[in-house]
């Protein structure tokens, strides 16, 4: 599948994002962390920026990005149109914890409340985010079991490494943080280590001969494609430049969002803040870079059942 | 709403025969003529007669090889939309755009409702649907809507444009939902073939396998040996006649 770098950026941005806004409310409503004002105006004003900037950015792709008001009414089948309604809803705690936290300096009571409404919120935008692409059968890579984990382990670890990176900044010592930074990376390697054999080892129910019905004759291979030139599928659904890289890009991605994250952050994170703070920083951006690897791997390796009408051997 | 209707008795479809096809374009060629300036109008045309032809087109003709050796066959296959009951790029549509008919069971595009996200497009899996650049929103096959229902047509000509003009009589058009129409009566003499059924999609459109070769041939895939058109021993052949035949059978 062609990897629109809006998508890839909107995807990986805004997980973050909503991971970030997530582990905040989850620290604020359980007193992990003190609820200073400037701390809860950088953490949930970096996240907002990043849920946003990837929202704007999604409609960057989109043939008519002023009628995208309409994708808010489809939400009885399609996922895109449920993930668009609940990231718009998010707003609604989210400006309300940010008022709980900012001005009156409290979670608890109604606020406490809002603080749950809204990491509810997150989790189902970023599980609807991965739906659209589970649910789609047409491509066995993302038509995988560990799709929507995948993409839910990835918003949380950024999140976790970024709030854990300004909590530093911030002078707190919060071994939670840093505890769950690392359950993170763990539980992300495990996720994608399985989808990865997954994808491997299980090819797609289809093959030439379903596509053509000629099976009863025998093998089937194309001979001659319908035109000389790539059309519109072939370019959208037939992307393969990264395949031939794969393996080496999927090392990569493990050595910038499991590796370089989890030394950082096993290391520097019970530093003086001179070390902790330029440690847990890094180990924010190498994953954020592991990230937009993982998310421009899960679009190059996809493979569209269409194409084996134009040559592949396998769905 | 792009919640699918609940499945309506009239099926329209394609029958297509992939005996009789023989892979000449002129379906794809006619269908662009006729959808250019119809229902989806235009369809993009970049650079026709330059080095990187692109556009829209509904239907395509591949070919394949099937089978090995001198049993193996070349098949010519158009491709277009299938008009499938489990339509899933109806349902990821987030606008309301892609829609199926309750009454024909047509799958269309409602242009101006159309965001041009392409999820339809990745939801797709026999590869029907195709966006044009210069309109910002999805195209497909429309079974022709604006030819099988055009009452200032003749009526031998509602029919869509492909099955219109192939020479080889390879593409039928009828009611598949109908058991007793001549489509139903073809799929179920030939065994007609749907697409990809593993996937769950239920196509509508259906395609007829080559016919079995009656008998054993050489590679060339003509007979072993022809019967005559003339028996040269035959009365009233002439010495010079039966002179040609045998200078000609040496």
């Amino acid at each position: 599948m062609h990897p629109a770098y809006s998508v890839i950026f909107f995807t990986t941005a805004s997980g973050a994002g909503y991971g970030l806004i997530l582990l905040a409310a989850l620290f604020g409503v359980l007193n992990g962390v003190p609820l200073d004002p400037w701390f809860g105006a950088i953490t949930l004003g970096l996240g907002t920026i990043l849920i946003t900037g990837g929202l704007l950015s999604s409609t960057a792709h989109l043939g008519h990005p002023e009628r995208a008001w309409r994708a808010y009414t489809q939400w009885k089948s399609s996922w895109l149109s449920r993930e668009g309604i609940l990231a718009t809803a998010t707003y609604v705690p989210l400006v309300l914890t940010a008022w709980g936290w900012l001005v009156e300096g409290s979670l608890e009571g109604p606020f406490g409340v809002f603080a749950c409404i809204l990491i509810l919120f997150c989790l189902l935008t970023v599980h609807s985010t991965g739906m659209i692409y589970a649910t789609l059968r047409t491509i066995r890579a993302w038509h995988d079991r560990m799709t929507v984990p995948g993409y839910l382990c990835f918003a949380l670890l950024n999140g976790a490494l970024w709030f854990h990176a300004i909590s530093q900044m911030f002078g707190y010592q919060t071994p939670e943080i840093a505890l769950a930074a690392i359950i993170g990376l763990f539980l992300t390697f495990y996720i994608k280590r399985k989808y990865w054999r997954s994808i491997d080892t299980i090819p797609g129910p289809a093959t030439p001969e379903s596509a053509t019905g000629l099976g009863d004759i025998g093998r089937v291979r194309l001979l001659e494609p319908p035109t000389m030139t790539e059309n519109f599928v072939q370019r959208e659904m037939g992307y393969s430049i990264a395949r031939k890289h794969a393996q080496k890009l999927r090392r990569i991605c493990f050595f910038t969002y499991f590796l370089i994250p989890i030394i950082l952050t096993g290391l520097t994170s019970s530093s003086d803040a001179w070390i902790a703070v330029p440690g847990t920083l890094l180990a924010a951006l190498s994953a954020s870079v592991g990230v937009a690897i993982e998310r421009w791997l899960f679009f190059a390796e996809a493979k569209h059942v269409s194409m084996l009408y134009y040559g592949a051997e396998r769905s | 709403m792009t919640l699918l209707p609940p499945k309506g008795k009239k099926k329209l479809g394609l029958v297509i025969d992939l005996d009789t096809c023989v892979g000449c374009h002129a379906c794809a060629v006619n269908c662009k003529e006729w959808n250019t300036g119809g229902h989806s109008a235009p369809l993009p045309d970049h650079d026709p007669y330059g080095a990187d032809p692109n556009g829209v087109w509904f239907n395509r003709v591949h070919t394949f090889e099937a089978g090995e050796g001198t049993a193996s066959r070349t098949v010519h296959f158009p491709r277009s939309c299938l008009h499938c009951e489990e339509a899933a790029c109806v349902t990821v549509c987030p606008t309301g755009a892609s829609y199926k008919r309750e009454e024909d069971g047509i799958v269309l595009v409602n242009e101006d409702a159309c965001i041009g996200c392409k999820l339809c497009s990745w939801a797709c899996p026999y590869g029907a649907r195709e966006y044009d650049t210069d309109a910002g929103v999805m195209k497909k096959c429309t079974l022709c809507i604006d030819r099988i229902y055009n009452e200032t047509l003749p009526e031998e000509d509602r029919v869509p444009a492909c099955v219109a003009t192939c020479p080889a009589s390879a593409r039928h058009f009828g009611d598949l939902g109908d058991p007793n129409s001549d489509v139903s009566h073809l799929v179920e003499e030939r065994e007609g073939k749907e697409l990809m059924p593993e996937l769950g999609y239920q196509p509508v459109n259906r395609y007829l396998p080559p016919r079995t070769r009656q008998k054993d041939q050489g590679a060339s895939g003509v007979g072993a040996a022809l019967t005559p058109v003339t028996d040269p021993d035959a009365e009233g052949a002439g010495r010079f006649l039966r002179w040609v035949d045998r200078v000609l059978s040496r």
